[in-house]
């Protein structure tokens, strides 16, 4: 009984103090003090009307939305057939394929940046909006193969080869067969991707053009070197936003999961 | 469809020319730069990207015979060791009893724990920043090394504990049992049966904290205001403030052979477990 309530109340804290800074910008989100700490007597949606009306702050929301998209996009095409050409290599390029994907995972963020910012400089590019795409292409593609690999590793192959067998081309058989069966994995990879590059700094800063800003450039800008919530107090509203968006993602995600592993059970 | 066939192998050749353009040639790239020097035009041996050089060893002696360098190696290792041993007092304890306890039921509780990874890294830093401003934790600059432990360890935190939790939650209850049924305490029990077992999970909880918390300098510029400087710092002063690209490169491969060492060592460790594989099913 004791070592309940003590894991519990463990548990409780450790809760607590993770979503302790959540909360206090969440709170405050809805205060318009200029400062967090000093309770505004105004309060309510001041705040998000501030954000909506700031242009520069909506340009890298979207800025930020976009490049996650198409690099995502990019990462999950380039990915899915990268992972089913390296499934169907021989064993001695399997292997080599495999630890070259592991590369950018294993390798420090800053790293993996120095090097693409050379490369693009090489092919004379650096800087641009090519090279920052690149950049998240790299950072986001193994973890489209990973999530792709196991999904091949599961698929009955007697299909592809039945399918074959019937008179498709390959071509056909990748597109009616192969595709539908590892499509959980390729979506699972293209959210990663995109929750990945949504989150990225180094690599963004190393590669972008310098007036492009993304919601990590713009944070970072604002609050490195001593500077805090006063000076863009919207901020806390796009926090606030950001935070509500992930629950109610996170939770539909997990719904959908239970309900489709409740299925698979009954099955 | 005539004139678009391909098997399923030749799928792999635009992902795996676009790993060599983007990823192996790169890397050479910094070794190349690591080991030549801008020199006047005229002397150069060659040109890269248009830029006379020559090769040097020079740019290594410059970064090693600089205190102010070892110094940043020093507390780059000195941060990173001290979160990823706070992280996994924290966290293991946090993982046994979410993989023991029965209202974790489907993973709910443990969901709440990987939530915040889904917010924006730099925004939760930031956010972590607003908090340690409100307890009073910027009165002085002496809290800035604390700060910025802090920020990391919040950081990582959901890092450490889904390796963990994966791991305690696989060990076989019948282990313990036997231990039990054999006389040992419940303490020692867990020294010597659990926590053995779990293992493989406190090598992949630190091999996911301890080379993020060495090089993103992130946390320690949004949080150590100013005070705190790790090694990716250095390398991204060197490339974006100081355009000195081979410096940059050279303090990259210093940091490439440390990966590289490191990631020799936990593989003998974990035994070709597949661990980076377990950053992806984090999400």
């Amino acid at each position: 009984m004791v070592k309940k309530i003590l894991s519990g109340s463990y548990i409780t804290l450790v809760l607590f103090l993770l979503y302790a800074p959540i909360l206090l910008l969440f709170v405050y989100s809805f205060n318009m003090s200029r400062e967090i700490g000093i309770w505004s007597p105004d309060w309510g949606f001041d705040l998000y009307v501030k954000l909506w009306n700031n242009a520069d702050l909506m340009e890298t929301v979207v800025n930020t939305l976009v490049l996650a998209l198409v690099a995502g996009f990019i990462s999950t095409v380039l990915g899915t057939m990268g992972a089913i050409g390296i499934y169907y290599s021989n064993h001695r390029v399997n292997k080599a394929m495999n630890e070259l994907t592991k590369i950018p995972m294993i390798n420090a963020e800053v790293v993996t940046a120095i090097s693409i910012a050379l490369i693009c400089t090489m092919f004379g590019f650096g800087r641009s909006y090519a090279s920052l795409l690149i950049g998240h292409v790299v950072l986001t593609i193994p973890f489209v193969v990973l999530s792709v690999i196991p999904k091949l590793k599961q698929m009955d192959n007697n299909l592809y080869e039945a399918v074959l067998d019937l008179g498709a081309t390959p071509t056909k058989a990748i597109f009616l067969i192969v595709i539908p069966e590892i499509l959980p994995g390729i979506i699972s990879g293209f959210l990663l991707a995109i929750n990945i590059s949504l989150d990225d700094y180094i690599i963004t800063s190393f590669t972008k053009p310098s007036t492009f800003k993304t919601i990590s450039t713009y944070v970072y800008d604002a609050y490195a070197k001593g500077g805090k919530s006063s000076s863009v107090p919207a901020l806390r509203a796009l926090f606030a936003i950001i935070f509500v968006v992930m629950i109610a993602y996170v939770v539909i995600y997990s719904f959908i999961q239970n309900r489709k592993s409740k299925r698979e059970g009954s099955r | 469809m005539n004139g678009l066939k391909f098997s399923r192998k030749q799928l792999g050749i635009p992902y795996a020319v676009f790993l060599i353009a983007f990823v192996v040639v790169p890397l050479l790239l910094i070794i190349l730069y690591a080991f030549t020097k801008k020199v006047p035009a005229g002397s150069e041996t060659f040109t890269i990207a248009g830029e006379p050089v020559s090769f040097a060893v020079s740019n290594f002696s410059d970064f090693f015979s600089k205190q102010a360098n070892i110094r940043v190696l020093f507390v780059s290792f000195g941060l990173a060791i001290i979160t990823t041993v706070i992280s996994l007092l924290i966290a293991y304890p946090v993982a046994y009893i979410l993989a023991k306890s029965k209202f974790n039921k489907g993973g709910v509780l443990l969901i709440l724990f990987i939530l915040p990874l889904w917010i924006n890294f730099v925004l939760r830093t930031a956010a972590m920043k607003e908090l340690l401003y409100f307890i009073g934790m910027y009165k002085s600059n002496s809290f800035s090394f604390v700060n910025t432990l802090i920020g990391m360890v919040y950081d990582y935190l959901p890092f450490v504990i889904m390796p963990l939790y994966s791991v305690i939650l696989k060990i076989d209850k019948s282990y313990a049992e036997a231990s039990a049924d054999l006389g040992a305490k419940p303490w020692k029990t867990f020294v010597s049966v659990t926590l053995p077992l779990s293992m493989p999970g406190i090598v992949s909880a630190v091999s996911m904290v301890l080379l993020p918390t060495t090089t993103s300098y992130v946390i320690s510029d949004t949080l150590g205001n100013g005070n705190v400087t790790i090694v990716g710092k250095l390398i991204e002063t060197q490339f974006l403030t100081m355009h000195n690209w081979h410096a940059g490169s050279t303090i990259a491969l210093v940091l490439l052979v440390i990966i590289f060492i490191s990631m020799f060592l936990s593989g003998k460790f974990t035994e070709e477990k597949d661990e980076s594989a377990g950053r992806a099913n984090l999400w």
